[in-house]
């Protein structure tokens, strides 16, 4: 019954491509085993430690998504609640009111509202932020440190080589657990 | 924390300047302070019941999100061979494409992309500090599986930067034969030099250089934005340029593709060489008939094919010394390097102001002894590489040579499979197509191609064969 079929002669062309297409395909096998062994556990986002940030302003510059991803975060607890906020006015300001020439910040990012005598709340607006570090650098020099730079995961696409971490000149740029994405300076647990 | 009391130090002796003489004190007190690491302000005592506001963390892209994209892909992946393969649908490739421009390229912002994850994969093989993401790695190998099965069905309507140029393809004109050639060894130079930079640790190029991502962000620098419109304008008359010119993930694919069983073809049937399929392809990725075709005598040839043999290992050591002479410019990408040169810079010419990178270096407390070895080790590592970069260019440029010159026959319109993007295009014009099929029902005994047997066709007299081939 059953008639033995025979088998197609290779050519030696059929042949040559078979052997190379099987050796193709065992080097892409052994590339994803080698990726496989290495895989990474844990998804990784990118962070600054506003320990070592140095304030230099290069973050507003060379993200590729624009304005930054990089934006002021306030510590509240840190904060001195200050009427003459360093990070808000210019030096010299003319009065402490929010009027225009007398903010440090060049988008006026920062919102002042009064709390209680002698204190004011200060808020920072993300979507005006550009992440410049003006108000970062006056408030570590002369106030609590409570603004800081930190990357924003809502604007942050995650590129593989973070444009910025490469022209930080202080390296506080690092790749951080997803599942802890921010480097706060203080314990928000302790505000509830 | 050292590093931040000497940063703030510096700074506060630059912002002192600016500020009134009556803040000097509290300067002064304040350094006091922040050297014991008190606050300088007490923490108010609010009378009217103030709560503290919370320090919003807006959450990253979730893991669940990133298998949802690994299964969008695949679905994608998966529809596009049927489509290709099966449906032969110029019109579902289409469809198809215009959704995974949304997604990958409009939704997920270009990120992540199968592309630029030859760099991760090479990164992480080189480097024991790093390791790849799981998905990412699924990213590298699924279309790379795809191609080795069904063929390069990822560039039909998978790639959100193929599915932008191949949407503004609207005035095809060709390109001669011998600059797509010249230009088809810049792809391999871009891979190579990818994944150099990136086992280096160096930098990611091809993400950094990737013309579109400034149109899926609608966002960018002006240089990227401008490069992007170049290379859509280009693309509105030759097929797209990046796709054939530039993408070095098109390499692998092909390599995957050349060897792939079930490959989209021109006809359903079989080939009864119509010509009508000749000029449907943008991309010239048809390979015509030659058979009839004035050949020149087989050992002319050979010879020739022996002369390229005995230059080959020539071509691969110049490549290779080329290579290694451009490893010092390749090595001015790398940061460590750039600023191991400005401090040396420095300290031989003391006119040099401090820029904030070798500012930033005196304040880190590495010596310089240990920054110029890291940066030396940069240089050697990727001296070692250009040698390899080289080289495997050198065999590029040889085998480019071997193929121009040999002449294979062949009897049937066909796509070319290693270059091939399964885009469907030639698919509507062959008259086998279940398209015109009806059209031909009188003919009866048009069968699909694997179930004729391979009947010799008696030569034909030399048939006249389009300027093109």
């Amino acid at each position: 019954m059953t008639d033995k079929v025979e088998k197609p002669k290779l050519t030696r062309m059929e042949f040559l491509s078979l052997t190379m297409g099987r050796l193709a395909v065992s080097a892409l096998g052994a590339v994803g085993m080698l990726g496989w062994l290495r895989r990474r556990k844990k998804n990784t986002v990118w962070q600054i430690d506003p320990m070592t940030c140095v304030s230099c302003g290069q973050c507003a510059t060379h993200c590729v998504v624009s304005p930054s991803a990089v934006k002021c975060v306030q510590s509240y607890p840190i904060c001195g609640y200050c009427r003459l906020c360093f990070g808000y006015f210019t030096p010299n300001a003319p009065e402490l009111t929010s009027a225009a020439e007398n903010q440090l910040c060049p988008t006026g990012a920062i919102e002042r509202l009064f709390v209680e005598d002698p204190y004011w709340e200060y808020n920072i607006i993300e979507d005006a932020c550009v992440g410049c570090a003006k108000c970062v650098e006056a408030c570590e020099v002369f106030g609590n440190a409570s603004f800081y730079l930190q990357v924003r995961h809502d604007v942050c696409v995650n590129c593989n080589d973070c444009s910025i971490a490469r022209h930080c000149p202080s390296d506080s740029f690092s790749q951080v657990p997803a599942d802890e994405p921010y480097i706060l300076k203080h314990d928000q647990e302790l505000l509830a | 924390m050292g590093k931040r009391l000497r940063a703030a130090g510096s700074v506060a002796a630059r912002l002192a300047l600016r500020w009134s003489g009556t803040l000097c004190v509290l300067v002064a007190l304040g350094s006091v302070a922040l050297a014991q690491d008190v606050m300088r302000f007490p923490k108010p005592e609010f009378i009217t019941g103030y709560d503290f506001p919370r320090t919003t963390e807006p959450a990253p892209t979730t893991t669940l999100q990133q298998w949802i994209d690994v299964l969008v892909l695949f679905l994608c992946l998966s529809l596009a061979s049927y489509l290709a393969v099966k449906k032969r649908s110029r019109k579902g490739i289409f469809a198809l494409m215009m959704f995974s421009l949304a997604y990958f390229g409009f939704y997920k912002q270009g990120c992540v992309c199968p592309i630029g994850s030859i760099q991760n994969v090479a990164f992480s093989l080189f480097n024991e500090t790093y390791a790849v993401p799981l998905t990412t790695l699924i990213f590298f190998m699924m279309p790379l599986i795809f191609a080795a099965v069904f063929g390069r069905v990822f560039c039909s309507s998978v790639c959100a930067l193929g599915a932008i140029q191949d949407a503004v393809l609207l005035f095809p004109v060709n390109v001669p034969k011998r600059i797509n050639h010249l230009l088809g060894v810049i792809p391999y130079a871009y891979l190579g030099a990818g994944v150099l930079l990136a086992s280096t640790g160096t930098g990611f190029i091809i993400c950094r250089y990737d013309p579109f991502i400034g149109f899926f962000r609608m966002n960018g620098n002006a240089p990227y934005l401008l490069l992007g419109a170049g290379f859509l304008l280009v693309g509105v008359f030759i097929g797209r340029p990046y796709c054939r010119y530039l993408c070095p993930y098109g390499i692998l694919l092909g390599w995957m593709s050349r060897f792939s069983k079930w490959h989209l073809s021109i006809t359903p049937t079989k080939c009864v060489q119509c010509r009508l399929c000749e000029d449907s392809c943008p991309f010239d990725h048809i390979d015509m008939p030659n058979e009839g075709l004035d050949r020149e005598e087989r050992e002319t040839g050979v010879r020739r094919l022996g002369h390229i043999l005995l230059v080959l290992p020539l071509l691969v050591g110049i490549g290779g010394w080329i290579g290694n002479q451009l490893a010092p410019p390749l090595a001015s990408f790398d940061h460590t390097v750039l600023v191991a040169e400005r401090v040396l810079a420095e300290q031989q010419d003391p006119t040099l102001e401090q820029n904030i990178y070798s500012e930033a270096f005196g304040q880190e407390g590495r010596s310089q002894e240990e920054l110029i070895a890291a940066a030396d080790l940069v240089r050697e590592r990727l001296a070692f590489g250009g040698w390899i970069l080289g080289g495997f260019l050198g065999l590029v440029v040889a085998f480019k040579l071997m193929k121009m010159s040999m002449v294979r026959n062949q009897r049937d319109y066909e796509v070319n499979k290693p270059t091939c993007y399964s885009c469907a295009r030639c698919c509507p014009t062959c008259p086998s197509d279940e398209l015109h099929m009806p059209n031909f029902v009188a003919l009866g005994d048009l069968q699909p191609v694997h179930q004729l047997d391979r009947v010799e066709v008696p030569k034909q007299e030399p048939a006249e064969v389009s300027a093109k081939s």
